[in-house]
């Protein structure tokens, strides 16, 4: 039986989606959507924007105003979107190698900006859509179809980076985490300005085969086996916490918003 | 069809381009067409810089000065780079501190304008305008009142009194001499 | 401000103000020389007018944002020099590709690569048709004067929300920095395009359908009650991917016929003496100028030389030029490259007439007297 909130929020007749079994990505999709539906948002106030990558194929799937653009850019044209209508809320779906590479730049800079928009990180460490290529963060050591000999990069962490430039919402759950994850997505749509949440996601097809991490459901089992939420990890002692990482809320100090900022320059010159 | 080509050069910082814009201007007041240009490039570095005007009756098509009828000179380095295609008929306004080569033109002023702004009117920075009022006055480019409001246009909110000042002191170093 | 007073401006600062007159309120930017001008303009002038600038990360991103800004209903526009304009290419693209009505401004510098950012250039002739990747339509435009420089970005406008697609306006770095005298027309008097939005409710609304003979389609803003779908993959008329070669025949041919069935309507020229004309002068932007004056001085002499000057570029004025070609006994064609326009000449031509280059790409301008030599070499 399909739930409501396929019915009410999917493009019923775009499924099935692409994404192979086990993967993690529509266990992310489903918690933006319930996020969505819990914060009652206008549909037609809605964009979804995306990038390119498995994950950005989402907005095809979802029954808003969607926005599927190029390799990296997805923040830059819904920068645009939200300073030409500020009215609108935005939630721009990307993946690891689409924001922390390829799009890192407009990363930092939205959350430099502090713009209202939430972005979620679908991150499965690896471009899945090209064949498994390793990605920005792909663990150092681990293998990818173009790290054969293991991986020599070191590892971005995409909270970490976001808080560093700037973002006043920075969280982070996993796919095993579904119901935390929704409520880390919601509260980031509630926070004014930029927000991001890093949804750790699996790979069983690439990542997970390249690396022998076992099938999908020892994925996940990692994942509940590695994460420590925020909370208990300030009363852990630090050996407890090795090889561990973090998933909650990890950053909010809300801060002025981009597009309300802009807005005061154009009353003020009303005025005047 | 009457068109006169000037060419005004001196240092970067000097002004010289908004002193080219002043003098389009005040030619546009006065009823005729004008064209400015900027040189940018590699002959703006190394301290020398120019803005171009030129004045028509008719249109104007090809934007940049050939052979300037008139030609300010506000350092020896402008000079000795842009005086070289100086019209036959030309007109020479240069400040006293340079030395002008021996060059073919109908008439070389060497004038105090740099000094001027600096002690008379009080300021160096305006030695663009007092170089208008100089300009001017020798060659009745524009009408005097054009240039005026050109100036006053243009120039910083406060400062008019200042530069309405520099004009007359450039017109007035001509009949000093 | 009244505008019908004759007054000094200038071409970049004429090009931003013709773009708020044709309803920009949308100003996405990055700086670069020289074209800085239009982005500083725009930070002062759009949020008096209501409108948002914003001051991109990069070229990249200017144009991302410009897109987004024109699915939000605003018409948006962004303005470079060759160095960004490479890096804009693959947000162009998607424009084409989804139809997104915005206008890009290249102020041509000297290149390849960094080139020479403080001279003239007109050397991104074929990256203006061709820059992006795949077939894609283009609408190319070159103003020659401060005054054009309005009136064209005015017409990019249009010609971009017509047939919904990016339009590029080409000037160069003597277009972009000169000033001159210009009397604009009045606000009221200048005729404004706008998209055409949705005229069925959201339900029946397909955001790609359109009379596949190059037709355009409808377009409401995101926000507005319908919720459809832009993608960069090959589409089918409900705005989904599709893979399905008829489909992307349908779509390719539709985007390339929207600009060959209304090349009457795109195609903008100026002629110039030519019919007694046995050499014709073809030349574009602020080397047209130089022609002219150049033209003049043959004329004077007795020497029977016409004046062609595309305004639009890009579709070329084929027909136009083979009709010249039929009478003419020589084209000049002067330009600041090293003969990009002219091979799209000599294919038109075909061999009917000669065909001769004057090529610069030093940074220098072309001047009327190297134009004049060259029609005195050629008699």
């Amino acid at each position: 039986m399909t739930s409501n909130l396929v019915k009410n929020y999917f493009r019923m007749d775009k499924l099935p989606h692409i994404w192979c079994p086990g993967c993690g990505h529509g266990i992310i999709t489903r918690a933006v959507m319930k996020a969505i539906d819990e914060l009652k948002l206008d549909k037609d106030k809605v964009c979804i924007v995306s990038g390119i990558g498995c994950s950005s194929r989402a907005s095809g799937y979802l029954d808003f105003n969607t926005l599927h653009t190029t390799h990296g850019r997805a923040l830059a044209y819904a920068t645009g979107l939200k300073h030409a209508n500020p009215d609108l809320e935005i939630i721009v779906i990307t993946g690891d190698g689409d924001c922390s590479a390829i799009g890192g730049n407009h990363l930092i800079h939205a959350a430099r900006r502090n713009i209202g928009i939430t972005a979620v990180a679908y991150n499965n460490n690896i471009y899945g859509m090209t064949g498994g290529q390793y990605s920005p963060t792909t663990p150092t050591g681990d293998k990818g179809t173009t790290a054969p000999y293991g991986n020599v990069d070191k590892v971005f962490d995409i909270c970490t980076l976001a808080q560093a430039a700037g973002a006043s919402y920075t969280a982070r759950a996993t796919v095993y985490h579904a119901q935390l994850l929704t409520k880390l997505i919601k509260n980031g749509i509630l926070n004014k300005g930029f927000s991001i949440i890093d949804a750790v996601s699996v790979c069983p097809t690439y990542y997970g085969r390249k690396n022998k991490k076992g099938d999908a459901v020892k994925m996940m089992e990692w994942l509940k086996d590695h994460a420590v939420n925020v909370s208990a990890a300030t009363k852990l002692p630090e050996e407890k916490l090795a090889g561990k990482f973090l998933i909650g809320e990890l950053y909010h100090n809300p801060q002025p918003e981009y597009t309300e900022e802009y807005k005061k320059i154009i009353e003020s010159l009303r005025r005047g | 069809m009457s068109s006169t080509e000037i060419r005004l050069s001196g240092s970067g910082g000097q002004g010289l381009l908004l002193c080219g814009i002043i003098l389009a201007e005040a030619a546009i007041l006065d009823g005729k067409n004008a064209v400015q240009t900027q040189s940018y490039g590699p002959e703006a570095r190394g301290g020398a810089s120019k803005s171009e005007v030129i004045i028509s009756d008719g249109d104007i098509y090809y934007p940049k000065v050939r052979k300037p009828d008139i030609f300010l000179a506000l350092t020896q380095e402008a000079y000795d780079k842009y005086v070289g295609s100086i019209s036959k008929e030309g007109i020479i306004i240069a400040d006293q501190s340079v030395e002008v080569s021996d060059v073919k033109c109908a008439k070389i002023y060497c004038l105090p304008i740099l000094d001027t702004a600096k002690n008379d009117v009080g300021r160096i920075m305006v030695a663009n305008i007092v170089a208008l009022g100089t300009i001017n006055e020798i060659t009745s480019l524009v009408s005097p009142e054009a240039l005026e409001r050109a100036v006053l246009n243009r120039v910083p909110k406060g400062t008019e009194e200042l530069n309405r000042k520099a004009l007359v002191a450039g017109k007035e170093i001509c009949n000093n001499k | 401000m009244t505008n019908n007073q004759a007054k000094l401006m200038q071409g970049n600062e004429a090009c931003l103000e013709g773009a708020i007159a044709a309803g920009m309120r949308f100003f996405a930017g990055y700086p670069i020389t020289p074209s800085t001008e239009i982005a500083e303009g725009a930070s002062e002038r759009l949020p008096m007018v209501g409108g948002k600038f914003i001051q991109m990360e990069d070229e990249i991103g200017s144009m991302a944002a410009v897109i987004g800004a024109s699915l939000a209903g605003l018409k948006a526009m962004t303005a470079t020099s060759g160095p960004g304009m490479s890096l804009k290419l693959e947000n162009i693209g998607y424009a084409s590709l989804t139809e997104i009505p915005c206008v890009i401004v290249n102020v041509q510098r000297g290149g390849p690569s960094t080139g020479l950012p403080t001279s003239p250039a007109q050397a991104d002739i074929m990256q203006a048709r061709w820059g992006a990747h795949g077939d894609h339509p283009s609408i190319v435009l070159y103003p020659a004067s401060v005054s054009e420089a309005y009136s064209v970005t005015v017409t990019a406008f249009n010609l971009a929300e017509k047939y919904r697609m990016p339009v590029i306006l080409l000037m160069d770095e003597v277009m972009g920095h000169m000033r001159e005298r210009v009397v604009l027309p009045d606000a009221k008097d200048l005729q404004i395009v706008n998209r055409e939005k949705a005229s069925v409710p959201p339900e029946e609304y397909l955001p790609y359908k359109a009379d596949p003979d190059g037709g355009v389609p409808e377009m409401p803003a995101f926000g507005e009650g319908y919720r459809y779908h832009v993608t960069g993959l090959i589409h089918s008329e409900n705005g989904f991917p599709t893979t399905d070669a008829k489909k992307t025949a349908t779509l390719l041919n539709r985007l390339m016929k929207k600009i060959d069935n209304n090349l009457d309507d795109i195609v903008k020229y100026q002629e110039d003496s030519l019919d007694d004309a046995k050499i014709v002068l073809i030349a574009y932007g602020s080397t047209a100028r130089s022609a002219k004056s150049a033209m003049d001085m043959a004329r004077e002499q007795g020497i029977p030389v016409g004046l062609f000057r595309p305004i639009t570029i890009w579709p070329f004025a084929e027909d136009k030029v083979k009709e010249i070609a039929g009478k003419a006994e020589k084209i000049i064609v002067p330009e600041m490259n090293l003969g990009q326009y002219r091979s799209e000449i000599e294919r038109a031509v075909a061999g009917k007439c000669e065909v001769i280059g004057i090529n610069r790409a030093d940074g220098e301008i072309i001047t009327p007297e190297d134009i004049y030599e060259k029609i005195k070499g050629v008699l």
